[in-house]
């Protein structure tokens, strides 16, 4: 019994030590967070997720000016940063000066009042294409964020296995054989009849994804009523579940384990590639030769992605903080970053730049990437409405999705699991 | 040092002999206060002083262990969001509406199942481990160290190791599988087999770590009466079950309550084994745990009135559980036969 006592004791003695030093380290965290030292510099925080290649626009800025500075802080993903945005904004207090959202979650930003600064500013007027733009304003037609980078969708696809199947292997050629999703579908059963061992697209997810792109209001009405039930969506998930079947499906989910190996090992021959995947296929499907993109969307142009950078209205300065979000999101910026990182831009003028038209990609055949993402970005005719609860219903949606994929349910059972998960949204 | 001791001693003396000395039991009041005072002062320092020792670490508690609990108890009887802050009071409307949620359910079972699936095998493991190390090796303490050596290496990266070994599709443990004629499995899909994947990481991790506090308490059993138990003829195994097992009864009772608490809050392991968007253990929930279904309702749905109400459900279930492998280890003596 006396060893148990002791052990306690040294238990609660221990903890008490780690209390104390968790909270002293607490403690001196906070202290700084007002952003001006001693000397009148004003230091701006850039809270940003994967890449969005401000590195070296940070360096120019430092180098040009004395009395603001920018520090970036860097997180993985989105999940991160979100975890870390929404514990903030509930605190009250702790959000960088700068926080860059991701697009699809934008819309919940949007209704989050009061919580962000309005950046209207005629400077910036005219500065983004028209519907990157609507996507910045709130129900009071302030607008919340700059944008950053889009995500126009070409179809990226393996000549190489297309060569096998004894399809065209010409980018052109390709690009009018997959006009509309029914022609894509259909080259696609060709493909797997001759090359049985590779599916057609790498995931379900990301076909989804293409496709909910294109669909006007895919959960929620324009009046933010969510309404899942309805024929287009319908129709996205009759396609994507009946492609399971018939095997154009890797069936992984996208971005994992398994997904990133089998651009190693022949899993798939297409995919839908906004600008930014890029750079992800470039890395995961090193060594690999074929990888090439077409000036092509089925069923009219997409855009996949894009994130915008806000100033929260916790923080303690401002006017600075609109002035660096301002400098970063203009055009001449925005062509550094594309050279830096591949995001590609949504600024009118960047778009028009030599630099981002003439742009080659060698891993993709030297294919003119600049030229065709900038043909895709001015195909997007459609965009989807994204209502508060556009996230947390694509999430639902993508995992009703992934039970079909991985045979856990069919598809009757997993939609009608996904009608009851929409529901529990609230 | 000797001063207080002895002052201690005079102490404890001068409380008797006043009361000795006084003529009668009612006494007569305020004739002899100074004396009366300092007794008391003494009284209080023998009675009170532990008392006082001991309360930084129970005011801490009440501050950074009680009040969260009874906070959490607050937010959960009301409509409560993350961002907007407290909502109307719903009463007990939040845990009707999880206990409700069939995810709920199959989430308890995943965490059960886990929890069954690592904490069995594991303090097994570690108590044979350690039996094994108490022994007089060469090279000890390189042999005892070396077992702590997966409790080092952060979770993060253990579930990425693990992640990659139990791929689907490509994974290294279905393809050496298929050298023996076995059928690929999924590791994220199917639920139990997704639940074996995660216990052994779990163990993989913490195995080392209880098998150190066993073998601690093992250091601690005399020697003697292994030796006695030898001359009486008693082998290796009956000297572990008749002896050691007794003896280490406390601190056992310390490991099970501990791998308890730990294993039926497992978050970190099932979540970065998901692979899928929304990370909430697997497409169909197949391996989520309890609080990642707290997650799930606090972060992701942002809704911290019913994240609260789940807290205490999961707070309610560890302590049932909590009390029944304690009542389940105090057998363990029974076993060897005393007391």
């Amino acid at each position: 019994m006396k060893t148990s006592k002791t052990r306690r004791y040294r238990l609660a003695s221990s903890a008490l030590v780690a209390l104390t030093l968790a909270t002293t380290a607490a403690a001196c965290g906070g202290g700084d967070d007002d952003g001006t030292t001693a000397d009148g510099v004003t230091t701006i925080t850039v809270a940003t997720f994967n890449e969005f290649g401000y590195e070296g626009l940070i360096d120019e800025w430092n180098a040009a000016n004395d009395d603001i500075k920018i520090e970036q802080v860097k997180v993985g993903t989105w999940d991160d940063a979100k975890a870390n945005l929404y514990t903030k904004l509930a605190a009250g207090s702790g959000l960088s000066d700068i926080e860059a959202i991701e697009g699809d979650a934008m819309p919940a930003i949007l209704a989050e009042e009061g919580a962000f600064e309005d950046l209207t500013d005629d400077e910036v007027d005219g500065r983004w294409l028209p519907w990157v733009e609507e996507k910045t304003l709130n129900a009071d037609g302030q607008m919340i964020g700059y944008a950053t980078d889009i995500g126009p969708e070409g179809i990226c696809y393996r000549s190489d296995l297309f060569e096998k199947a004894g399809l065209p292997t010409d980018r052109e050629e390709v690009a009018g054989l997959m006009g509309t999703w029914d022609d894509y579908f259909a080259l696609g059963e060709e493909f797997i009849k001759k090359v049985p061992d590779t599916a057609w697209y790498d995931s379900s997810g990301g076909l989804a994804q293409a496709m909910l792109n294109q669909v006007e209001n895919p959960f929620e009405t324009d009046d933010n009523t969510v309404e899942v039930e309805n024929d287009e969506l319908e129709a996205v998930w009759a396609d994507v579940t009946g492609n399971i079947e018939k095997g154009l499906s890797t069936k992984l989910p996208q971005w994992s384990d398994d997904w990133t190996a089998s651009f190693q090992n022949d899993g798939f021959a297409t995919m839908a590639c906004p600008g930014w995947m890029l750079g992800v296929v470039e890395g995961n499907a090193e060594g690999v030769k074929g990888w090439d993109i077409a000036n092509v969307f089925p069923g009219g142009g997409g855009n996949w992605g894009g994130s915008f950078l806000t100033v929260p209205a916790q923080g303690e300065n401002i006017e600075e903080a609109k002035e660096v979000a301002a400098w970063l999101t203009a055009p001449e910026q925005q062509v550094k970053a594309f050279a830096a990182k591949g995001t590609f831009p949504s600024q009118v003028e960047a778009l028009e730049s030599g630099e981002v038209t003439s742009a080659t990609n060698a891993f993709f055949n030297d294919a003119p990437t600049g030229e065709i993402l900038a043909e895709r970005a001015q195909a997007v005719t459609v965009q989807p409405y994204k209502g508060p609860k556009y996230s947390d219903i694509l999430q639902a949606f993508q995992a009703a999705v992934l039970r079909v994929d991985d045979g856990s349910q069919d598809a009757a059972q997993s939609w009608d699991q996904f009608l009851t998960d929409v529901e529990a949204l609230g | 040092m000797s001063n207080s001791t002895t002052s201690r001693g005079g102490g404890t003396q001068t409380v008797s002999s006043p009361r000795e000395g006084s003529p009668s039991a009612s006494g007569p009041t305020g004739r002899a206060p100074r004396p009366e005072w300092r007794q008391r002062l003494t009284r209080l320092d023998v009675r009170l002083s532990p008392y006082l020792y001991i309360s930084p670490f129970f005011l801490l508690f009440l501050v950074v262990g009680m009040f969260p609990l009874g906070y959490t108890a607050w937010v959960s009887v009301h409509d409560w969001s993350l961002i907007g802050g407290k909502g109307e009071f719903v009463g007990l409307d939040n845990f009707r509406e999880v206990l409700g949620n069939p995810y709920f359910t199959k989430q308890l079972v995943n965490t059960i199942s886990i929890f069954l699936l690592s904490s069995v095998p594991q303090i097994v493991i570690a108590v044979v481990l350690a039996a094994l190390l108490d022994n007089q090796l060469r090279g000890r303490t390189l042999w005892r160290m070396s077992i702590l050596l997966p409790f080092v290496v952060s979770p993060v990266a253990v579930a990425i190791i693990f992640g990659s070994l139990y791929g689907d599709r490509y994974g290294l443990i279905n393809e050496l599988l298929g050298y023996v004629g076995i059928d690929p499995i999924g590791w994220h899909t199917e639920r139990w087999a997704s639940h074996v994947a995660i216990a052994t990481m779990v163990n993989w991790r913490w195995t080392g770590y209880n098998a150190l506090i066993c073998l601690a308490a093992m250091q601690a059993v005399p020697r003697e009466l292994y030796e006695a138990a030898a001359i009486d003829g008693a082998g290796r195994v009956r000297q572990f079950v008749s002896i050691t097992l007794p003896m280490i009864r406390p601190t056992m009772i310390f490991v099970v309550i501990t791998s308890t608490i730990g294993g039926l809050q497992i978050f970190a392991e099932p979540r970065l084994f998901d692979e899928t968007n929304a990370r909430n253990g697997g497409s169909d929930r197949q391996f989520g745990t309890i609080t990642m279904l707290i997650y799930d309702f606090g972060w992701q749905l942002r809704d911290l009135g019913r994240a609260s109400a789940t807290a205490w459900l999961l707070f309610v279930v560890i302590c049932a559980f909590g009390i029944a492998n304690f009542l389940l280890i105090r057998r363990i003596g029974a076993l060897g036969g005393d007391r």
